[in-house]
């Protein structure tokens, strides 16, 4: 009993993090119906920049402050490497067939992965404790309160990503433009302005969820995005691609079933579970748990 | 009569690369390995328009099966076809086979589902499908699991040895390794083989069916096109004739490793049909060798190469979308109702 609650709190840990960055890829989909495959690369941004950030500003002593001046710095850093990336490489291509515009994300992902080998190295580094890890004992359970930040943080950045797109201006923006570019466009929606705030948000929400992920697992590499990020993504497709909630579900399922398979089958397969679990959902409900069916208009 | 004039080139060839330098010999091998990976992977991406990220996997299943074949059957082909010139001939032209076909069946199990899925969902399926192939491969113990698989093995009046004996000088212990199969006429057999295979199919009627599916699908359907066969077709192809290169590629190098076909080996094939343009019979063949010479060159800033790759692939798709030698289509109003799609 006590192993499966361990279980369940590092796998809802996990899982958080794993939403929090399939929110991204789902609302990137919504709007332009491509698969940002470079998100994995931005959470992977965001570890890197804590890790830098938290050298520059001194702290090697764990403390809440500093804790929160670095997670929302890098927010910051990420969300605008997130729109560079949109107008240099994304941008042009926006009328371009769809295959077009996958490959150009592959490249801008390869290329990340390895700019980051290049300026940062390529052996791992170990992040800084910058949240206290005190273990508590819950039904024989050892949980760090690392993890019970990381969870809080994940919720708290789902609250507010959920009050921007529902009851902000912007957020109405988003809903219609997903809905439908053109008659948003139409509309008088500046459609330029809102997709670089969908990147606004769902970068920052991938560097939210790297620092979160190196305060769990403090090894970071350049490499490190690429397993998340997919795993993220299928998520997102688990959850139904386009919808928030569906993402943050996806998340945790996802993120449940990776620790679980770990703790009870074998770490072995930690990696080929969660695409066992998109080619099933695939093949029975293509379009996700909470998605809608679209029919292929000619 | 092309075919037969190429073959017999291939084989007078074959008589001038015996004294060749190792290094160039390899390379000329790795370059028709890449040849037939990329031109198998162009039937699936380029002539029917799937986009697969998963080609490493099919690679991997032909490649450690024909080497495992030839360890553990050892015995059993030394017996029946001897080892001249004809039964080693004979030997390696099954386990290619054997390789190519496991590797087809891997390819009908990823193109069933890929009937339901299009563009970015097909790629993640197949690149998780070519991810799961490696996991499978990595937990396997009688393959080598993680340490990688040798050719070479221990056997113990005939059956493999379950450890290696402390006295080797014993009689009934017999060292064997896989003989180097793979020579230069073997890699270009296949290489003409897939070349004519693919021109000779294109230009076919069948094979319009190919195109139909790449440029709209729903159009092909109502034409009378059965997409669901010539996507599965695509994929049964592609992946035999990878499998074939792997089987190929670990019978040169008789060692494998679960590392070799790791995602950034699917990415390497795909940069290459990309760069020389999807659905480029020529193009592609030019890009698989322009890159697998490039890393030679560049090995001075090896770090640079795969910057260098997805720099290519960006600017390629920027610039250049159809590849180096891909064809576009004529007409701007071809051109507009193509990117609306």
């Amino acid at each position: 009993m006590s192993e499966f609650i361990q279980q369940l709190i590092n796998g809802l840990s996990l899982g958080s993090i794993y939403a929090l960055i399939a929110l991204g890829y789902t609302m990137v989909y919504g709007i332009l119906k491509f698969i940002n495959f470079a998100h994995g690369e931005i959470f992977m941004l965001g570890a890197f920049s804590g890790f830098y950030l938290s050298r520059t500003l001194g702290v090697d002593q764990p403390d809440i402050v500093m804790a929160l001046v670095i997670l929302v710095f890098t927010m910051c850093i990420t969300s605008a490497i997130g729109v560079i990336i949109e107008k240099l490489a994304y941008k042009p291509l926006r009328n371009s067939s769809k295959l077009t515009v996958l490959i150009t994300a592959i490249g801008v992902s390869l290329f990340l992965q390895y700019s980051g080998q290049l300026i940062f190295g390529a052996d791992p580094k170990s992040f800084p404790t910058i949240i206290e890890n005190i273990g508590f004992n819950i039904f024989g359970a050892t949980i760090g309160s690392n993890q019970i930040v990381v969870l809080i943080s994940a919720l708290l950045l789902m609250l507010v990503l959920r009050f921007i797109v529902k009851n902000t201006k912007m957020g109405i923006a988003i809903r219609a433009v997903s809905n439908n570019l053109t008659a948003a466009s139409l509309m008088g929606i500046n459609i330029n302005n809102v997709i670089s705030f969908t990147f606004v948000i769902g970068s920052s929400l991938a560097g939210a969820a790297g620092i979160l992920y190196s305060i769990n697992y403090p090894s970071i590499d350049p490499l490190m995005g690429l397993l998340p990020g997919l795993k993220a993504f299928i998520a997102a497709v688990l959850g139904g691609i386009g919808n928030f909630p569906g993402a943050s579900v996806g998340g945790l399922i996802i993120g449940l079933v990776e620790t679980f398979t770990v703790g009870y089958i074998s770490p072995t397969y930690r990696d080929a579970i969660a695409f066992a679990i998109l080619i099933i959902i695939l093949l029975v409900k293509p379009t996700g748990l909470f998605g809608k069916k679209e029919i292929e208009k000619v | 009569m092309l075919f037969v004039i190429s073959l017999v080139l291939v084989f007078i060839l074959n008589f001038f690369t015996g004294n060749m330098d190792p290094y160039f010999y390899t390379i000329l091998i790795y370059i028709g390995i890449n040849i037939i990976l990329a031109s198998s992977l162009n039937l699936i991406n380029g002539y029917t328009g799937q986009f697969s990220l998963g080609h490493a996997g099919f690679m991997a299943i032909g490649g450690y099966l024909s080497i495992a074949l030839s360890t553990y059957f050892a015995p059993f082909f030394i017996n029946t076809f001897g080892t001249g010139i004809l039964g080693n001939a004979i030997s390696f032209l099954i386990v290619l086979f054997a390789g190519g076909i496991a590797a087809a069946f891997a390819g009908i199990i990823v193109g069933v589902p890929s009937l339901r899925l299009k563009g970015d969902y097909l790629a993640i399926t197949t690149l998780g499908f070519a991810e799961i192939i490696r996991v499978v491969i990595q937990s396997l113990d009688v393959i080598g699991a993680s340490q990688g698989y040798r050719g070479a093995y221990i056997f113990e009046n005939g059956v493999k040895a379950s450890q290696i004996p402390a006295d080797m000088s014993n009689i009934p212990y017999v060292f064997y390794s896989v003989p180097k199969y793979t020579d230069f006429f073997w890699t270009y057999l296949f290489v003409i083989i897939i070349i004519f295979f693919i021109s000779n199919l294109m230009s076919s009627t069948y094979g319009r069916g190919f195109l139909a599916v790449k440029d709209d699908e729903v159009a092909a359907e109502s034409m009378g096109v059965n997409t669901t066969k010539f996507k599965v077709t695509a994929f049964i192809s592609g992946a035999f004739f990878a499998g074939i290169a792997g089987a190929l590629y670990g019978h040169f190098n008789l060692y494998l490793n679960p590392e070799d076909f790791n995602f950034l080996k699917s990415v390497e094939i795909v940069v290459m049909v990309i760069l020389g343009g999807m659905g480029s019979m020529i193009g592609v063949i030019i890009a698989a060798v322009i890159l697998t010479i490039l890393p030679e060159f560049l090995r001075q800033v090896a770090e640079y190469r795969m910057i260098i790759y997805a720099l290519l692939l960006i600017i390629m798709m920027l610039l250049r979308p159809q590849g180096l030698f891909g064809v576009q289509l004529r007409g701007k109003k071809i051109r507009e109702i193509k990117n609306k799609t």
